[in-house]
Protein backbone atom coordinates (compact mmCIF):
# COMPACT_ATOMS: atom_id res chain seq x y z
CA UNK A 1 0.00 0.00 0.00
CA UNK A 2 1.17 3.25 -0.79
CA UNK A 3 1.12 6.29 1.78
CA UNK A 4 -0.93 9.11 1.70
CA UNK A 5 0.48 12.32 0.99
CA UNK A 6 -2.75 14.77 0.59
CA UNK A 7 -5.88 14.05 2.57
CA UNK A 8 -8.54 16.60 2.14
CA UNK A 9 -11.83 15.44 4.47
CA UNK A 10 -15.19 17.41 4.28
CA UNK A 11 -13.78 20.61 3.35
CA UNK A 12 -16.25 24.32 3.03
CA UNK A 13 -14.89 27.14 2.37
CA UNK A 14 -17.39 30.39 1.79
CA UNK A 15 -16.68 34.05 0.67
CA UNK A 16 -19.76 35.78 1.75
CA UNK A 17 -22.48 34.47 1.33
CA UNK A 18 -21.38 31.85 -1.37
CA UNK A 19 -20.43 28.62 -0.55
CA UNK A 20 -17.29 27.88 -2.86
CA UNK A 21 -16.45 24.11 -1.71
CA UNK A 22 -19.29 22.45 0.10
CA UNK A 23 -17.33 19.36 1.49
CA UNK A 24 -14.99 18.14 -0.59
CA UNK A 25 -12.72 14.57 0.00
CA UNK A 26 -10.01 13.47 -2.03
CA UNK A 27 -7.20 11.40 -1.23
CA UNK A 28 -3.73 11.92 -3.17
CA UNK A 29 -1.04 8.86 -2.66
CA UNK A 30 2.56 9.84 -2.75
CA UNK A 31 3.83 9.53 -6.24
CA UNK A 32 0.47 10.13 -7.88
CA UNK A 33 -0.67 12.28 -10.37
CA UNK A 34 -4.37 13.90 -9.25
CA UNK A 35 -6.25 15.69 -12.34
CA UNK A 36 -9.49 18.32 -10.74
CA UNK A 37 -10.93 19.03 -13.98
CA UNK A 38 -14.46 21.18 -13.81
CA UNK A 39 -16.01 24.61 -15.17
CA UNK A 40 -14.96 27.49 -14.55
CA UNK A 41 -16.34 28.66 -10.73
CA UNK A 42 -16.33 25.07 -9.61
CA UNK A 43 -14.36 25.47 -6.87
CA UNK A 44 -11.30 23.82 -8.25
CA UNK A 45 -8.99 26.96 -7.84
CA UNK A 46 -10.16 27.82 -4.47
CA UNK A 47 -9.52 24.04 -3.50
CA UNK A 48 -6.07 24.15 -5.04
CA UNK A 49 -5.52 27.44 -2.55
CA UNK A 50 -7.24 25.92 0.13
CA UNK A 51 -4.65 22.97 0.31
CA UNK A 52 -1.84 25.58 0.24
CA UNK A 53 -3.43 27.79 2.84
CA UNK A 54 -3.40 30.41 0.62
CA UNK A 55 -6.91 30.76 1.42
CA UNK A 56 -8.00 29.81 5.17
CA UNK A 57 -11.29 27.39 5.41
CA UNK A 58 -14.02 26.99 7.34
CA UNK A 59 -14.30 23.62 8.11
CA UNK A 60 -12.70 19.88 7.56
CA UNK A 61 -9.42 19.16 7.35
CA UNK A 62 -6.47 19.01 4.90
CA UNK A 63 -3.50 16.95 5.90
CA UNK A 64 0.05 16.65 4.17
CA UNK A 65 2.37 13.54 5.07
CA UNK A 66 -0.27 13.12 8.29
CA UNK A 67 0.35 16.62 9.08
CA UNK A 68 -3.02 19.08 9.58
CA UNK A 69 -2.58 22.12 7.75
CA UNK A 70 -3.62 25.74 8.96
CA UNK A 71 -4.67 24.44 11.69
CA UNK A 72 -4.13 22.21 14.68
CA UNK A 73 -6.33 20.70 17.34
CA UNK A 74 -7.07 22.22 20.47
CA UNK A 75 -9.90 20.26 22.81
CA UNK A 76 -12.06 18.70 20.69
CA UNK A 77 -11.72 20.94 18.12
CA UNK A 78 -9.49 22.85 15.47
CA UNK A 79 -8.03 26.30 15.68
CA UNK A 80 -6.26 28.19 12.83
CA UNK A 81 -2.47 28.26 13.12
CA UNK A 82 -0.24 31.10 13.95
CA UNK A 83 0.82 32.78 10.61
CA UNK A 84 4.51 31.88 11.00
CA UNK A 85 3.66 28.52 11.17
CA UNK A 86 1.08 28.03 8.07
CA UNK A 87 4.27 29.65 6.14
CA UNK A 88 6.57 27.27 7.29
CA UNK A 89 3.75 24.43 5.73
CA UNK A 90 3.14 26.23 2.54
CA UNK A 91 7.08 26.21 1.87
CA UNK A 92 6.39 22.50 1.96
CA UNK A 93 4.68 22.48 -1.18
CA UNK A 94 5.11 24.24 -4.48
CA UNK A 95 2.47 26.22 -6.32
CA UNK A 96 2.37 27.32 -9.95
CA UNK A 97 -0.06 30.03 -11.12
CA UNK A 98 -2.41 30.34 -14.06
CA UNK A 99 -0.33 33.51 -14.90
CA UNK A 100 2.97 32.72 -13.72
CA UNK A 101 3.42 35.18 -10.87
CA UNK A 102 7.21 35.46 -11.31
CA UNK A 103 8.95 38.76 -9.09
CA UNK A 104 9.38 41.34 -12.60
CA UNK A 105 12.52 42.58 -10.67
CA UNK A 106 14.30 39.88 -10.14
CA UNK A 107 16.12 37.38 -12.99
CA UNK A 108 15.19 33.99 -13.99
CA UNK A 109 17.60 32.62 -11.83
CA UNK A 110 16.92 35.18 -8.86
CA UNK A 111 13.35 34.06 -9.04
CA UNK A 112 14.38 30.52 -8.05
CA UNK A 113 16.53 31.49 -5.91
CA UNK A 114 14.25 33.80 -3.83
CA UNK A 115 12.36 31.11 -1.69
CA UNK A 116 15.42 29.12 -0.61
CA UNK A 117 17.65 31.75 -0.05
CA UNK A 118 14.90 33.83 2.17
CA UNK A 119 12.75 31.66 3.25
CA UNK A 120 15.29 28.83 4.22
CA UNK A 121 17.88 30.66 4.57
CA UNK A 122 20.23 28.47 2.71
CA UNK A 123 23.57 29.91 1.45
CA UNK A 124 23.79 31.91 -1.78
CA UNK A 125 26.28 29.52 -3.46
CA UNK A 126 25.02 26.47 -3.00
CA UNK A 127 21.25 27.56 -3.50
CA UNK A 128 23.02 29.03 -7.04
CA UNK A 129 24.10 25.75 -8.19
CA UNK A 130 20.98 24.35 -7.75
CA UNK A 131 18.63 27.06 -9.06
CA UNK A 132 20.96 26.71 -12.57
CA UNK A 133 20.30 23.21 -12.44
CA UNK A 134 17.00 23.43 -11.94
CA UNK A 135 16.41 25.91 -15.02
CA UNK A 136 18.93 23.58 -16.89
CA UNK A 137 16.18 20.70 -16.30
CA UNK A 138 13.48 22.97 -17.82
CA UNK A 139 15.20 23.71 -20.82
CA UNK A 140 16.23 27.50 -19.89
CA UNK A 141 19.66 27.00 -19.50
CA UNK A 142 20.12 29.94 -21.79
CA UNK A 143 17.98 32.04 -19.89
CA UNK A 144 19.11 32.60 -16.69
CA UNK A 145 19.85 36.10 -16.70
CA UNK A 146 16.37 37.39 -18.31
CA UNK A 147 14.17 39.35 -16.81
CA UNK A 148 10.69 37.50 -16.61
CA UNK A 149 9.40 40.64 -19.37
CA UNK A 150 11.83 38.93 -21.56
CA UNK A 151 11.13 35.50 -21.50
CA UNK A 152 7.69 34.12 -23.49
CA UNK A 153 4.88 32.67 -21.19
CA UNK A 154 5.76 29.33 -22.14
CA UNK A 155 9.23 30.17 -20.24
CA UNK A 156 7.83 32.05 -17.81
CA UNK A 157 5.74 29.44 -16.52
CA UNK A 158 8.46 26.89 -16.98
CA UNK A 159 10.87 29.24 -14.75
CA UNK A 160 8.31 29.25 -12.02
CA UNK A 161 8.38 25.83 -12.20
CA UNK A 162 11.98 25.51 -11.45
CA UNK A 163 11.29 28.52 -8.39
CA UNK A 164 8.43 26.09 -7.02
CA UNK A 165 10.74 22.77 -7.51
CA UNK A 166 13.69 24.94 -5.59
CA UNK A 167 12.16 24.88 -2.34
CA UNK A 168 11.98 20.69 -2.74
CA UNK A 169 8.21 20.06 -2.27
CA UNK A 170 6.93 17.29 -1.05
CA UNK A 171 3.48 17.85 -3.27
CA UNK A 172 3.51 20.34 -6.37
CA UNK A 173 0.26 22.25 -6.77
CA UNK A 174 -0.70 23.53 -10.59
CA UNK A 175 -3.66 26.20 -10.90
CA UNK A 176 -4.46 25.71 -14.67
CA UNK A 177 -1.23 26.07 -15.63
CA UNK A 178 -0.76 26.27 -19.47
CA UNK A 179 -4.52 28.29 -19.57
CA UNK A 180 -2.68 31.97 -19.98
CA UNK A 181 -0.82 30.72 -22.71
CA UNK A 182 -0.58 30.91 -26.20
CA UNK A 183 -1.56 27.12 -28.20
CA UNK A 184 1.58 26.72 -29.33
CA UNK A 185 3.35 27.12 -25.94
CA UNK A 186 1.46 25.07 -23.90
CA UNK A 187 3.38 21.86 -24.91
CA UNK A 188 6.85 23.14 -23.19
CA UNK A 189 5.06 23.20 -20.03
CA UNK A 190 3.16 20.13 -20.62
CA UNK A 191 6.19 18.66 -21.24
CA UNK A 192 8.20 19.61 -17.88
CA UNK A 193 5.01 17.79 -15.96
CA UNK A 194 5.51 15.11 -17.69
CA UNK A 195 9.03 14.70 -16.68
CA UNK A 196 8.09 15.73 -12.86
CA UNK A 197 5.32 13.31 -12.72
CA UNK A 198 7.97 10.53 -14.33
CA UNK A 199 10.27 11.32 -11.55
CA UNK A 200 7.69 10.59 -8.92
CA UNK A 201 6.79 14.12 -7.78
CA UNK A 202 3.12 13.94 -5.90
CA UNK A 203 0.65 16.50 -8.14
CA UNK A 204 -2.54 18.18 -8.14
CA UNK A 205 -2.87 19.94 -11.36
CA UNK A 206 -6.06 21.56 -11.86
CA UNK A 207 -6.65 21.61 -15.72
CA UNK A 208 -8.28 21.78 -18.87
CA UNK A 209 -5.71 19.88 -20.75
CA UNK A 210 -7.78 16.83 -21.59
CA UNK A 211 -5.46 15.24 -23.10
CA UNK A 212 -2.59 15.65 -20.82
CA UNK A 213 -5.36 14.64 -17.93
CA UNK A 214 -5.51 11.33 -19.77
CA UNK A 215 -1.41 10.45 -20.26
CA UNK A 216 -0.30 11.29 -17.13
CA UNK A 217 -3.10 11.57 -14.51
CA UNK A 218 -3.65 8.53 -11.90
CA UNK A 219 -6.69 9.91 -10.94
CA UNK A 220 -9.43 12.68 -12.28
CA UNK A 221 -11.66 14.15 -10.62
CA UNK A 222 -14.77 16.42 -11.99
CA UNK A 223 -15.77 19.05 -9.97
CA UNK A 224 -19.15 21.40 -10.59
CA UNK A 225 -20.53 23.87 -7.93
CA UNK A 226 -18.62 23.17 -4.96
CA UNK A 227 -18.85 19.76 -4.45
CA UNK A 228 -16.80 16.04 -6.41
CA UNK A 229 -19.38 14.80 -8.70
CA UNK A 230 -17.43 12.00 -10.00
CA UNK A 231 -13.66 10.56 -9.41
CA UNK A 232 -11.80 8.28 -10.71
CA UNK A 233 -9.36 6.96 -13.47
CA UNK A 234 -8.79 9.03 -16.54
CA UNK A 235 -10.78 6.65 -19.03
CA UNK A 236 -13.57 6.38 -16.02
CA UNK A 237 -14.06 10.24 -16.38
CA UNK A 238 -12.99 11.55 -19.46
CA UNK A 239 -14.06 8.62 -20.85
CA UNK A 240 -17.13 6.80 -19.74
CA UNK A 241 -18.53 9.50 -17.30
CA UNK A 242 -21.39 8.33 -15.44
CA UNK A 243 -22.74 11.22 -14.44
CA UNK A 244 -25.08 13.87 -16.82
CA UNK A 245 -22.87 17.11 -15.98
CA UNK A 246 -19.69 15.43 -16.03
CA UNK A 247 -20.45 14.03 -19.77
CA UNK A 248 -22.07 17.58 -21.03
CA UNK A 249 -18.56 19.21 -19.73
CA UNK A 250 -16.82 16.58 -21.33
CA UNK A 251 -18.31 17.13 -24.74
CA UNK A 252 -17.49 21.05 -24.39
CA UNK A 253 -13.79 20.50 -24.23
CA UNK B 1 9.40 53.24 -66.53
CA UNK B 2 8.71 50.84 -64.56
CA UNK B 3 11.55 48.55 -66.30
CA UNK B 4 13.85 50.97 -65.31
CA UNK B 5 12.87 50.83 -61.59
CA UNK B 6 12.67 46.76 -61.88
CA UNK B 7 16.17 46.95 -62.88
CA UNK B 8 18.04 48.95 -60.37
CA UNK B 9 16.62 46.28 -57.81
CA UNK B 10 18.12 43.27 -56.65
CA UNK B 11 16.88 40.08 -58.89
CA UNK B 12 15.32 38.57 -55.47
CA UNK B 13 13.99 41.75 -54.09
CA UNK B 14 10.08 41.91 -53.67
CA UNK B 15 8.46 44.35 -56.31
CA UNK B 16 8.83 47.71 -55.12
CA UNK B 17 5.50 49.14 -54.84
CA UNK B 18 4.53 52.93 -55.77
CA UNK B 19 4.97 55.06 -53.10
CA UNK B 20 2.02 56.91 -51.35
CA UNK B 21 2.25 60.15 -50.51
CA UNK B 22 0.94 61.69 -47.18
CA UNK B 23 -1.80 64.16 -47.78
CA UNK B 24 -1.07 67.68 -45.38
CA UNK B 25 -3.55 67.83 -42.51
CA UNK B 26 -5.66 71.41 -43.04
CA UNK B 27 -5.51 71.54 -39.65
CA UNK B 28 -1.56 71.34 -38.35
CA UNK B 29 -0.78 74.00 -40.75
CA UNK B 30 -3.55 76.24 -39.10
CA UNK B 31 -2.40 75.32 -35.77
CA UNK B 32 1.47 76.11 -36.91
CA UNK B 33 0.08 79.36 -37.66
CA UNK B 34 -1.37 79.84 -34.78
CA UNK B 35 1.09 79.30 -32.41
CA UNK B 36 3.62 81.45 -34.39
CA UNK B 37 1.61 84.29 -34.40
CA UNK B 38 0.85 83.97 -30.57
CA UNK B 39 4.90 83.23 -29.79
CA UNK B 40 6.23 86.52 -31.89
CA UNK B 41 3.56 88.56 -30.59
CA UNK B 42 4.81 87.20 -26.90
CA UNK B 43 8.45 88.28 -27.66
CA UNK B 44 7.50 91.56 -29.17
CA UNK B 45 5.57 92.45 -25.66
CA UNK B 46 8.37 91.15 -23.56
CA UNK B 47 11.34 92.76 -25.36
CA UNK B 48 9.19 95.99 -26.34
CA UNK B 49 7.67 96.69 -23.22
CA UNK B 50 10.23 98.47 -20.63
CA UNK B 51 7.94 97.60 -17.80
CA UNK B 52 9.46 94.04 -17.76
CA UNK B 53 12.86 96.08 -16.91
CA UNK B 54 15.13 93.10 -18.11
CA UNK B 55 18.42 94.80 -16.68
CA UNK B 56 16.86 94.68 -13.27
CA UNK B 57 15.87 91.16 -13.38
CA UNK B 58 19.76 90.25 -14.56
CA UNK B 59 20.66 92.47 -11.00
CA UNK B 60 18.62 90.76 -8.69
CA UNK B 61 18.54 87.38 -10.21
CA UNK B 62 21.86 86.69 -7.98
CA UNK B 63 21.53 88.91 -5.22
CA UNK B 64 22.51 87.20 -1.71
CA UNK B 65 18.90 87.88 -0.40
CA UNK B 66 17.47 85.69 -3.51
CA UNK B 67 20.18 83.05 -2.90
CA UNK B 68 19.24 82.69 0.71
CA UNK B 69 15.87 82.80 -0.26
CA UNK B 70 16.10 79.60 -2.70
CA UNK B 71 18.38 77.81 0.26
CA UNK B 72 15.79 77.96 2.62
CA UNK B 73 12.96 77.21 -0.16
CA UNK B 74 14.92 73.72 -0.98
CA UNK B 75 15.77 73.69 2.66
CA UNK B 76 11.92 73.33 3.60
CA UNK B 77 11.25 71.23 0.52
CA UNK B 78 13.41 68.31 1.62
CA UNK B 79 12.52 68.23 5.18
CA UNK B 80 9.03 68.24 4.24
CA UNK B 81 9.54 65.59 1.94
CA UNK B 82 11.43 63.28 4.75
CA UNK B 83 8.54 63.54 7.26
CA UNK B 84 5.88 63.13 4.53
CA UNK B 85 7.39 60.12 3.84
CA UNK B 86 8.27 59.09 7.49
CA UNK B 87 4.19 60.09 8.33
CA UNK B 88 3.01 58.64 4.81
CA UNK B 89 4.42 54.96 5.11
CA UNK B 90 2.60 54.34 8.94
CA UNK B 91 -0.46 56.09 7.55
CA UNK B 92 -0.83 54.22 4.34
CA UNK B 93 -0.21 50.97 6.06
CA UNK B 94 -2.71 51.85 8.46
CA UNK B 95 -4.82 52.64 5.59
CA UNK B 96 -5.00 49.27 3.82
CA UNK B 97 -4.95 47.46 7.06
CA UNK B 98 -8.43 45.13 7.55
CA UNK B 99 -9.18 46.74 10.90
CA UNK B 100 -12.04 49.14 10.11
CA UNK B 101 -10.70 51.24 13.20
CA UNK B 102 -7.34 52.27 12.29
CA UNK B 103 -7.96 52.49 8.63
CA UNK B 104 -10.35 54.73 9.80
CA UNK B 105 -8.40 57.18 11.23
CA UNK B 106 -5.54 57.18 8.58
CA UNK B 107 -8.43 57.85 6.12
CA UNK B 108 -10.03 60.67 8.53
CA UNK B 109 -6.32 62.08 8.90
CA UNK B 110 -5.94 62.01 4.95
CA UNK B 111 -9.65 63.56 4.38
CA UNK B 112 -9.21 66.40 6.73
CA UNK B 113 -5.23 67.66 5.69
CA UNK B 114 -6.33 66.96 1.83
CA UNK B 115 -9.96 68.13 2.35
CA UNK B 116 -8.46 71.59 3.72
CA UNK B 117 -6.62 74.48 1.81
CA UNK B 118 -2.86 74.40 2.71
CA UNK B 119 -2.96 78.50 3.06
CA UNK B 120 -5.07 78.16 6.00
CA UNK B 121 -3.00 74.73 7.39
CA UNK B 122 -0.01 76.98 6.93
CA UNK B 123 -2.04 80.20 9.29
CA UNK B 124 -3.56 78.33 11.28
CA UNK B 125 -0.45 76.51 12.64
CA UNK B 126 1.06 79.82 13.14
CA UNK B 127 -1.92 81.49 15.41
CA UNK B 128 -1.77 77.93 17.34
CA UNK B 129 -0.94 79.67 19.97
CA UNK B 130 -4.26 81.45 20.41
CA UNK B 131 -5.57 77.80 20.65
CA UNK B 132 -3.12 76.20 23.01
CA UNK B 133 -1.04 79.07 24.73
CA UNK B 134 0.91 76.39 26.61
CA UNK B 135 2.47 73.48 25.47
CA UNK B 136 1.61 70.01 27.83
CA UNK B 137 2.53 66.51 27.13
CA UNK B 138 -0.13 64.82 28.61
CA UNK B 139 -2.35 61.87 28.83
CA UNK B 140 -6.07 61.96 27.47
CA UNK B 141 -7.85 63.03 30.78
CA UNK B 142 -4.34 62.43 33.00
CA UNK B 143 -1.65 64.55 34.43
CA UNK B 144 0.56 66.89 31.78
CA UNK B 145 3.72 68.00 32.08
CA UNK B 146 4.43 71.66 30.25
CA UNK B 147 6.66 72.21 27.23
CA UNK B 148 6.72 75.86 27.19
CA UNK B 149 4.16 78.29 25.73
CA UNK B 150 3.40 78.20 22.19
CA UNK B 151 4.69 81.31 21.22
CA UNK B 152 8.39 80.23 21.78
CA UNK B 153 7.93 76.67 20.82
CA UNK B 154 6.10 77.00 17.71
CA UNK B 155 8.18 79.90 15.56
CA UNK B 156 6.92 81.06 12.57
CA UNK B 157 9.64 78.23 10.69
CA UNK B 158 8.41 75.56 13.17
CA UNK B 159 4.71 76.32 12.29
CA UNK B 160 5.72 76.55 8.14
CA UNK B 161 7.47 72.84 8.30
CA UNK B 162 4.56 71.29 10.65
CA UNK B 163 2.21 72.91 8.39
CA UNK B 164 3.51 71.44 4.94
CA UNK B 165 4.90 67.94 6.55
CA UNK B 166 1.26 67.27 7.98
CA UNK B 167 -0.08 68.19 4.53
CA UNK B 168 2.23 66.09 2.42
CA UNK B 169 1.74 63.42 4.65
CA UNK B 170 -1.48 62.94 3.66
CA UNK B 171 -0.82 63.32 -0.01
CA UNK B 172 2.16 60.61 0.25
CA UNK B 173 -0.19 58.19 2.58
CA UNK B 174 -2.34 58.10 -0.68
CA UNK B 175 0.42 57.84 -3.26
CA UNK B 176 2.27 54.89 -1.34
CA UNK B 177 -1.28 53.62 -0.01
CA UNK B 178 -1.82 53.47 -4.25
CA UNK B 179 1.54 52.04 -5.16
CA UNK B 180 1.17 48.72 -2.86
CA UNK B 181 -2.83 48.66 -3.51
CA UNK B 182 -1.43 48.50 -7.53
CA UNK B 183 0.76 45.66 -7.30
CA UNK B 184 -0.67 42.56 -8.51
CA UNK B 185 -2.40 40.19 -5.81
CA UNK B 186 -0.53 37.29 -8.05
CA UNK B 187 2.77 38.79 -6.67
CA UNK B 188 1.64 38.02 -2.69
CA UNK B 189 0.12 35.10 -3.52
CA UNK B 190 3.80 33.98 -4.89
CA UNK B 191 5.55 34.98 -2.65
CA UNK B 192 3.22 33.71 0.29
CA UNK B 193 3.29 30.25 -1.48
CA UNK B 194 7.19 30.26 -0.93
CA UNK B 195 6.74 30.68 2.72
CA UNK B 196 7.37 34.07 3.10
CA UNK B 197 5.23 36.06 6.08
CA UNK B 198 4.54 40.10 6.23
CA UNK B 199 7.67 41.58 6.23
CA UNK B 200 9.04 39.02 3.65
CA UNK B 201 5.90 39.55 1.27
CA UNK B 202 6.11 43.25 1.68
CA UNK B 203 9.93 43.55 0.83
CA UNK B 204 9.46 41.06 -2.10
CA UNK B 205 5.76 43.62 -3.53
CA UNK B 206 7.89 46.68 -1.99
CA UNK B 207 10.36 47.55 -5.75
CA UNK B 208 7.33 46.74 -7.79
CA UNK B 209 5.54 49.32 -5.44
CA UNK B 210 7.98 51.56 -6.03
CA UNK B 211 7.74 51.89 -9.45
CA UNK B 212 4.30 53.09 -8.90
CA UNK B 213 5.27 55.20 -5.86
CA UNK B 214 8.22 57.27 -7.10
CA UNK B 215 6.69 59.22 -10.00
CA UNK B 216 4.04 60.31 -8.22
CA UNK B 217 6.60 61.83 -5.32
CA UNK B 218 8.56 62.93 -7.63
CA UNK B 219 5.23 65.03 -8.34
CA UNK B 220 4.78 65.65 -4.84
CA UNK B 221 8.17 67.54 -4.76
CA UNK B 222 7.90 69.60 -7.49
CA UNK B 223 4.31 70.34 -5.65
CA UNK B 224 5.69 70.77 -2.50
CA UNK B 225 8.29 73.19 -3.65
CA UNK B 226 5.79 75.33 -4.88
CA UNK B 227 3.74 75.35 -1.93
CA UNK B 228 6.68 76.67 0.21
CA UNK B 229 5.80 79.93 -1.35
CA UNK B 230 2.62 79.68 0.51
CA UNK B 231 4.76 80.29 3.71
CA UNK B 232 5.41 83.92 2.74
CA UNK B 233 2.41 84.85 4.58
CA UNK B 234 3.78 84.12 8.19
CA UNK B 235 6.74 85.75 7.66
CA UNK B 236 9.37 83.30 6.09
CA UNK B 237 12.29 84.80 4.02
CA UNK B 238 11.68 82.00 1.22
CA UNK B 239 12.40 82.69 -2.00
CA UNK B 240 9.21 84.20 -2.54
CA UNK B 241 9.19 86.11 0.09
CA UNK B 242 12.91 87.14 -0.21
CA UNK B 243 11.47 88.61 -3.52
CA UNK B 244 8.81 90.53 -1.53
CA UNK B 245 10.61 91.85 0.53
CA UNK B 246 12.94 93.90 -1.63
CA UNK B 247 10.02 95.00 -4.05
CA UNK B 248 8.91 96.21 -0.93
CA UNK B 249 11.30 99.02 -0.77
CA UNK B 250 12.14 99.80 -4.49
CA UNK B 251 8.85 98.84 -6.17
CA UNK B 252 9.80 96.88 -9.11
CA UNK B 253 6.97 94.11 -8.65
CA UNK B 254 7.23 92.71 -11.56
CA UNK B 255 10.68 92.18 -12.13
CA UNK B 256 11.15 90.53 -8.78
CA UNK B 257 8.00 87.79 -8.76
CA UNK B 258 10.08 86.96 -12.44
CA UNK B 259 13.08 86.72 -10.86
CA UNK B 260 11.64 84.52 -8.28
CA UNK B 261 9.92 82.51 -10.86
CA UNK B 262 12.37 81.86 -12.73
CA UNK B 263 14.43 79.95 -10.11
CA UNK B 264 11.01 77.86 -9.10
CA UNK B 265 10.96 77.06 -13.14
CA UNK B 266 14.58 76.21 -12.59
CA UNK B 267 13.91 74.25 -10.01
CA UNK B 268 11.11 72.39 -10.88
CA UNK B 269 12.95 71.30 -13.79
CA UNK B 270 15.96 70.34 -12.38
CA UNK B 271 13.24 68.12 -10.04
CA UNK B 272 11.59 67.02 -13.35
CA UNK B 273 15.12 65.93 -14.89
CA UNK B 274 15.42 63.88 -11.61
CA UNK B 275 11.83 61.97 -12.19
CA UNK B 276 12.46 60.51 -15.37
CA UNK B 277 15.96 59.38 -13.97
CA UNK B 278 14.29 57.59 -10.96
CA UNK B 279 11.63 56.38 -13.49
CA UNK B 280 13.77 54.78 -16.08
CA UNK B 281 15.80 52.81 -12.77
CA UNK B 282 12.71 51.22 -11.58
CA UNK B 283 11.37 50.85 -14.91
CA UNK B 284 13.64 47.80 -14.98
CA UNK B 285 12.67 44.41 -16.15
CA UNK B 286 9.36 45.97 -16.08
CA UNK B 287 9.16 46.11 -20.36
CA UNK B 288 10.05 44.40 -23.05
CA UNK B 289 13.91 44.73 -24.25
CA UNK B 290 13.07 45.93 -27.71
CA UNK B 291 11.49 49.62 -25.91
CA UNK B 292 14.54 50.11 -22.97
CA UNK B 293 16.43 52.65 -23.16
CA UNK B 294 14.48 54.55 -25.65
CA UNK B 295 12.05 56.76 -24.39
CA UNK B 296 11.95 55.22 -20.23
CA UNK B 297 8.55 53.92 -20.87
Amino acid sequence: MTDVMLEVRAVRKSFGHVEVLRGIDLTVPAGNVACIIGPSGSGKSTLLRSVNALESVDAGEIRLGGELIGCTERGTGLVALPEKQTAAQRARMGMVFQRFNLFPHLTALENVMAGPVRVQRRPKDEVRREASDLLDRVGLADRVEYYPAHLSGGQQQRVAIARALAMKPELMLFDEPTSALDPELVGEVLDVMRELARDGMTMLVVTHEMGFAREIADTVTFMDEGVIVEHGTPAEVIDSPRHERTREFCARI
Amino acid sequence: MTARTVESVEPHAPPAGRRIARRPNRWNLLGVAAVAYVVLQVASVVTTNENFAWPMIGRYLFAPPILHGIGLTIWLTVVVMLIGVLLGVPLAIMRISGNPLVSGAAWCYVWVFRGTPLLIQVIFWFNISALFPVIHLSIPFGPSLALGSANSLITPLTAAVIALALNEAAYMAETIRGGLLGVDQGQRDAARALGMTGSGVLRMIMPQAMRMIIPPTANNTITTLKNTALVSVIGIADLLHSAQIIYAQNYQTIPLLIVAALWYLALTSLLGIGQNRLERHFGKGARPMAARGRDGR
